[in-house]
């Protein structure tokens, strides 16, 4: 084995050693960003230097897509594989690059090394690549090439498309730049964090439930509640979380906010804070969104700056800091206990439930976790107060939602609109329509853990209650759509791969389930149907759907079997 | 003074103390529901869920072994949705790896109807035998993953992390720090994990050279050597 010169680590074992096992991800992070990889001489050096099993340290990197225990070319693509973008030609894309590099990839020096990545979050951009960590999009094919040089063309990102029907959580996005702590307190910034802190906590919450803000994660969850719950558990430590791991295949709408205007989800985590008594906070952002820390983190040291964070705050005696932490490529760790569990220096493996969040959370501490896109919802309801917010919406669905549309669509983007637009509205009013003036095969609602619509849905009003009235699930609010040119195969198996790659292994059902609904997926796709293949994707869709451990599982089959039941001849093989 | 809790398990009602799991709960009615990777001494992590059953008014099935029994709470345990769930389980599970070594599983399979044919062309879990001690050996091909080995080696008993995982999802496998061959690992052959495995994926080097038809004569001859070749080495 090669020496290694450890002297760089001691400044990050120092750095983080006063964290133990809780500094591992950052601490490997660091050693990567040195190393390039994570040698067996590193992970031994970290795992002593922060008190962790070595071998736990191993489980780790190993867990994580994004951390490699083998050297890796110094250029590395990842090139996103699923539908939105497979259907903008990533495939192509792949093509192009990889021969490319037959060419220009030899040797162990300035080694470029092509991956497929799971959704990158640049749908309404595809096909959407990532080149050494930095996004690229919306590029001619043949420039591609360019690429293969890390000096080219990197540091642009592309800005994000933002469409509204009403402004409550985007007025700030869509100028391809980062708005500022001076531009957003000019418009309103930090007045909701202002007015809660001149209200006693429990009005704060009084406030939530009364405007009957719900999480906009995808599980729902009433905000106020969750507040509550956290607020009245017996302890003096409890944490606020902002999730920021979105990864949902079709998913951007917590890229665009992180990215366009992070202090926005940053003062609806302050007032939660305050709302439940938390000085410490933590966000959570997904490994593949690193220009999204660095945004965050920006917004986070002006905030500290000004003394919206630290102690006594803005004079109300309230403490209250926050802390950033980048995942590593694990889809999983969206589910919140996994996303404790990533945090506290662990493999994302999901916690079982109960005993939930509220009372046993991050460190075993009453814990709130929100998502991205409720957290942006509080500073206006604190600003306008809840009638105000209650004026956005329907009864059951109050406020304003963030849809993220993409596939074949005229104008992809982000689309703020009331709950209660119609779908039709929404694709055909907003966003002109199917690409090309072309019919509306499909649409997949909820991404890969969702459901497919048919034209037959272009009526159904987007809330809560009228889709799940219509056996749609909102999720995070996602909708890709499928004119009638595509092959719906195509998109299944892609959705197989994905859930294969991003299964945790923890419970058997989805371990087991994922893999097999994968090759039988593949079968389908090649025309190749076994006889009793739709009988085996339904008895193993249905146990993952019933007997997993986590929401994942629960929903790794939620596509397939929507298929079956829309177009069951196409499952009519091998006869 | 403990609570008392009442609830029925599949119509039979039961009382038990406060904290009782769902599984507890049907011991003492004398129902009987299948487990894999629950075992007594360890925690209880529910991976496996063999041991799902169907509670009134819950969304999904519950894992029998950590769902705390609640008041007036109405258990079924042979639902279609339950008994679908396990068989579908055991036949995935077969379509994995070699589940020959592991009777009980094989005995779920006879009484829930679990063809271990149902998944044709599946990619199996076949990994080589690890012989790299003189104690034991690891056959991963027999693994279903219950991670009592690992929790025994780490705070379920033994305090010593040797084992942990490699690769994820489908891919994971048992496994020590970089793949060392476990006398270069914090293993101090206490046979914790051996004692443990319900699958035969560990176990006694002695046993397994016996199996391969070894005589008690090889078996010793081979054994002392390794132990001479080791204790010259160490």
């Amino acid at each position: 084995m090669a020496e290694f010169d450890l002297t760089p680590l001691v400044p990050i074992l120092e750095q983080y050693k006063p964290q133990g096992r809780s500094g591992l991800l950052p601490a490997l992070h660091a050693a990567q960003a040195i190393y390039g990889y994570l040698p067996e001489p590193v992970a031994a050096a970290i795992g002593q230097g922060l008190g962790v099993p070595l071998v736990d340290v191993f489980g780790v990197i190993d867990f994580y897509a994004l951390f490699y225990r083998e050297p890796v070319g110094e250029t590395v693509i990842h090139v996103c594989a699923d539908p939105a973008c497979a259907m903008a030609g990533a495939d192509a894309v792949m093509k192009v690059l990889a021969s490319r590099f037959e060419l220009e990839g030899e040797g162990e020096t300035g080694r470029t090394v092509v991956e497929h990545s799971p959704c990158l979050g640049l749908c309404e951009h595809a096909p959407a690549l990532h080149v050494v960590g930095k996004a690229q999009a919306g590029l001619a094919p043949g420039s591609y090439a360019a690429l293969v040089s890390p000096t080219v063309g990197l540091g642009q990102r592309p800005r994000s498309r933002v469409y509204r029907e009403m402004d409550i959580l985007t007025a700030r996005c869509g100028q391809g730049r980062t708005v500022g702590l001076a531009e957003y307190r000019a418009g309103g910034g930090y007045e909701g964090l202002q007015r809660a802190l001149a209200l006693p906590p429990q009005a704060v919450i009084a406030e939530i439930k009364a405007a009957g803000l719900v999480g906009r994660g995808g599980a729902a969850f009433p905000t106020g509640l969750k507040w509550e719950g956290a607020a009245q558990a017996p302890g003096d430590v409890r944490y606020v979380v902002c999730n920021a791991d979105e990864a949902e295949p079709g998913t951007f709408k917590d890229r665009v906010l992180l990215e366009d205007d992070p202090h926005l989800p940053l003062e609806g985590l302050m007032i939660a804070a305050y709302a439940v008594g938390a000085r410490q906070g933590y966000i959570y952002i997904r490994g593949e969104y690193r220009f999204q820390f660095e945004t965050m983190q920006q917004a986070v040291n002006e905030a500290r700056a000004a003394g919206l964070l630290g102690s006594n705050i803005l004079g109300s005696g309230f403490d209250f800091d926050v802390e950033l932490r980048l995942g590593a490529g694990a889809y999983i760790c969206g589910e919140e206990t996994a996303l404790f569990e990533s945090i506290e220096g662990k493999r994302g493996f999901p916690r079982v439930k109960p005993p939930f969040p509220t009372t046993h959370g991050l460190f075993g501490k009453p814990t709130v976790i929100n998502n991205v896109e409720t957290l942006a919802n509080v500073p206006y309801i604190l600003r306008a107060g809840a009638a105000a917010y209650r004026q956005v919406g329907t009864e059951k669905s109050p406020g304003p939602k963030l849809f993220c549309l993409s596939g074949d669509v005229a104008r992809p983007g982000l689309y703020e609109v009331p709950f209660g637009v119609s779908f039709r509205h929404l694709l055909e009013d907003l966003a002109g329509g199917v690409r090309g003036g072309r019919r509306m095969q499909a649409a997949l609602f909820g991404g890969a853990a969702g459901a497919f619509a048919t034209a037959d849905h272009l009526d159904v009003r987007l809330t809560f209650e009228d889709l799940r009235a219509a056996g749609l699930p909102l999720g995070s609010g996602v909708i890709t759509v499928f004119d009638d040119t595509r092959d719906l195969r195509d998109v299944l198996i892609r959705l197989g791969r994905f859930f294969a790659d991003e299964s945790c292994g923890k419970c058997f059902p989805c371990q087991i389930g994922t893999q097999r609904q994968y090759e039988i997926l593949r079968r389908l796709a090649a025309g190749r149907l076994l006889p009793g293949d739709r009988e085996r994707l339904l008895d193993t869709g249905w146990t993952m759907t019933d007997a997993s451990l986590c929401g994942l599982g629960q929903t790794a089959a939620g596509a397939v079997l929507s298929a079956i039941r829309l177009w069951p001849e196409m499952f009519q093989g091998g006869l | 003074m403990t609570a008392t809790i009442s609830l029925t398990i599949d119509g039979i009602p039961v009382s038990v103390s406060a904290g009782a799991t769902i599984l507890q709960a049907a011991r003492a009615a004398g129902v009987e529901i299948p487990t894999i990777c629950y075992h007594d001494y360890c925690t209880a992590n529910a991976l496996c869920r063999i041991c799902v059953v169907e509670v009134e008014g819950a969304r999904a099935l519950a894992a029998a072994c950590v769902a705390r029994a609640a008041e007036g709470m109405r258990v079924f345990t042979r639902t279609e949705r339950v008994t679908r769930a396990r068989r579908t389980l055991l036949e995935m599970l077969a379509s994995s790896v070699d589940l020959s070594e592991a009777p009980e599983i094989q005995q779920m399979m006879a009484v829930y109807g679990a063809d271990p044919a149902r998944y044709p062309q599946a990619e199996r879990r076949d990994p080589p035998v690890l012989d790299d001690n003189p104690m034991y050996v690891r056959d991963y091909s027999k693994c279903i993953l219950c991670w009592r080995c690992v929790q025994v080696c780490a705070e379920d008993a033994q305090y010593t992390f040797a084992l942990n995982f490699s690769g994820r999802g489908y891919e994971t496998q048992i496994a020590t720090f970089f793949n060392h061959p476990m006398p270069a690992t914090t293993c101090v052959f206490c046979g914790q994990c051996v004692g443990v495995c319900p699958t035969g994926a560990l176990k006694p080097k002695r046993e397994w050279l016996f199996q391969r038809g070894h005589t008690p004569d090889e078996i010793m001859e081979l054994t002392r050597t390794e132990r001479r070749r080791r204790k010259r080495s160490g």
